[in-house]
């Protein structure tokens, strides 16, 4: 036999050699032997280098609060997607209103920018969870950007605020920024959560009760009419929670649920970019907010809000942000649940 | 050589096999997920759940397959520390084969995920809602898991060393029967 001709230390150099192969296609899978490959954790770490850890907390849009109500259906949105949520009746909503950054104590004149996170509980236990933000398009198309701009915001230690010349820098050399600091521009930001419209951002792709895929945004169009931000609001570090909760002491807030549909040939893997004006726009039912928590102890404090959690009828699009961002989510939650985890035994112990 | 002892039957065979192929994909798969930012981290964790789903239901059938047909006995020749490490690296294995699946399943539970299969297909939750116990779990998922490849590796250089080494039928009982 052919094997009996191989010398014992061949045949050990052989079997060390398999297990040695397996363990190491192991460690690249895993990142391990490419530390410089974009991964998730790779993103988190960043935003905690440039902004420092604050346990328990999101490691971006930390500071928010809990909001819960229900969304009513009025099966408008059957036409596009299956989803049980566009059936006509009410589906449960938990929802977290925050803005952008690191810092849960952060001023909130300090950026321009708010998101309306939303988890639909589904009666047969599906669920869709979207993040939206108060801009319609992203300042970025890729994780490599989002990551690369990361980098470049990195808080000058002796300002504590980024270097201009590097985020000029780094503007400059990714065009794709463009429309959204334009937009950004051209919008001040609301004097309320109330009074402003979330967008989905990414494209995801709806299917509807024939299986016809349809490629689609999604908007919260607010009932309460656009107000700019107050100068007095400017100075008041948590302005965006009072005026929440004094509206909602005097009645539940609304919004409608718009669909947009896009037309063969939009762009569904761009964030940057605005679908154009004139697409089918469908009005699938009203967003009605009851009730405001804390944080700390509202339901959504324990919930990751990744955009790829969707019911059967809608499905993530080719925008690489999705993934990017279901990623990097789950490494965020499953770093403050471990923190939160670490607190509740500190607070056990007398 | 030729050996005298009788293999594992067509079913266990059958089941290793698989359940190889398997389990090495799903450790895979599980690396990538969580470190790659790319299309692939969609695909591959769609993947994961319905795999783990039928990784518990086949581990189960051969946990019951193995209690009810046994194994080949090993050869006398072997020393003992060698049979002690091959009877502790399969309770190993079968202990983590049962128990990967069901810490995955309870930890989505107590994350609060929705623990969807496909389509609108998704199993109800078999632990509460507690982000402690997530943590718990979610580390558990992952050091179990590195447990898990470890031994296989070492259940791999094992059964070379039976086949390559000490030729003494072992491989051969799961290779050939």
């Amino acid at each position: 036999m052919s094997r009996a001709a191989l010398c014992v230390p061949c045949r050990l150099a052989a079997i060390a050699a398999v297990v040695a192969c397996a363990g190491g296609a192991f460690a690249w899978t895993a990142g391990w032997l490419t530390p410089r490959r974009l991964s998730a954790p790779h993103i988190v770490n960043t935003f905690e280098t440039n902004y420092g850890v604050h346990p328990g907390y999101r490691r971006n849009h930390a500071k928010g609060l809990c909001v819960e109500g229900e969304f009513e259906s009025n099966g408008n949105g059957a036409r596009v997607s299956r989803a049980a949520v566009f059936a006509p009746g009410d589906t449960p909503v938990i929802g977290r209103f925050a803005i952008p950054g690191s810092n849960p104590s952060a001023p909130d004149a300090s950026i321009p920018i708010r998101s309306m996170a939303l988890l639909f509980q589904l009666q047969d236990g599906e669920q869709w969870r979207t993040g939206m933000n108060s801009t319609p398009i992203f300042v970025v198309r890729t994780p490599k950007q989002f990551y690369r701009q990361l980098v470049a915001s990195k808080p000058d230690p002796a300002t504590g605020k980024p270097d201009p010349a590097r985020l000029d820098a780094f503007f400059r050399a990714n065009p794709e920024t463009l429309p959204f600091r334009q937009w950004l521009k051209a919008h001040p930001p609301a004097s309320s959560f109330a009074n402003t419209a979330f967008y989905g951002i990414d494209a995801f792709i709806a299917t509807d009760a024939n299986g016809n895929a349809h490629a689609v945004r999604w908007q919260m169009v607010p009932q309460t009419p656009f107000e700019p931000e107050t100068s007095a609001q400017k100075s008041d570090p948590n302005f965006l929670a009072d005026d929440l909760d004094a509206r909602l002491a005097q009645g539940p807030l609304r919004w409608r649920l718009v669909l947009t549909v896009a037309a063969p040939g939009d762009p569904t893997n761009d964030a940057t970019l605005q679908w154009p004006a004139g697409r089918e726009q469908i009005d699938a039912g009203t967003l009605v907010l009851r009730q405001a928590t804390p944080q700390r102890e509202g339901a959504c404090r324990d919930v990751n809000y990744d955009p790829t959690i969707l019911p059967d009828g809608l499905k993530p699009s080719d925008d690489p942000l999705l993934a990017a961002r279901s990623a990097a989510y789950s490494v965020s939650f499953n770093r403050r649940t471990r923190e939160e985890a670490a607190r509740s035994q500190g607070d056990a112990q007398p | 050589m030729t050996s005298t002892r009788s293999g594992f039957n067509a079913l266990a065979r059958l089941l290793h096999w698989c359940m190889a192929v398997l389990i090495i994909a799903m450790l895979f798969v599980g690396v990538g997920m969580v470190s790659t930012v790319s299309q692939l981290h969609n695909t591959l964790l769609a993947l994961h759940r319905p795999l783990g789903i039928a990784l518990l239901a086949l581990a189960i059938v051969r946990a019951a397959v193995r209690l009810i047909c046994g194994a080949p006995r090993l050869p006398a020749a072997m020393p003992g520390w060698q049979r002690a490490a091959a009877h502790g690296s399969h309770w190993v294995l079968y202990a983590l084969m049962i128990a990967m699946p069901l810490i995955g399943w309870s930890m989505l539970s107590a994350g609060g995920y929705p623990i969807v299969l496909g389509g609108s297909v998704h199993l109800p939750p078999i632990a509460p809602h507690s982000v402690a116990l997530y943590a718990w779990l979610r580390a558990a998922h992952t050091w179990l898991a590195m447990a898990l490849f470890a031994t296989i590796l070492a259940h791999v250089a094992a059964a070379l060393f039976h086949a390559l080494i000490r030729r003494d039928g072992v491989f051969a009982s799961m290779a050939r029967g």
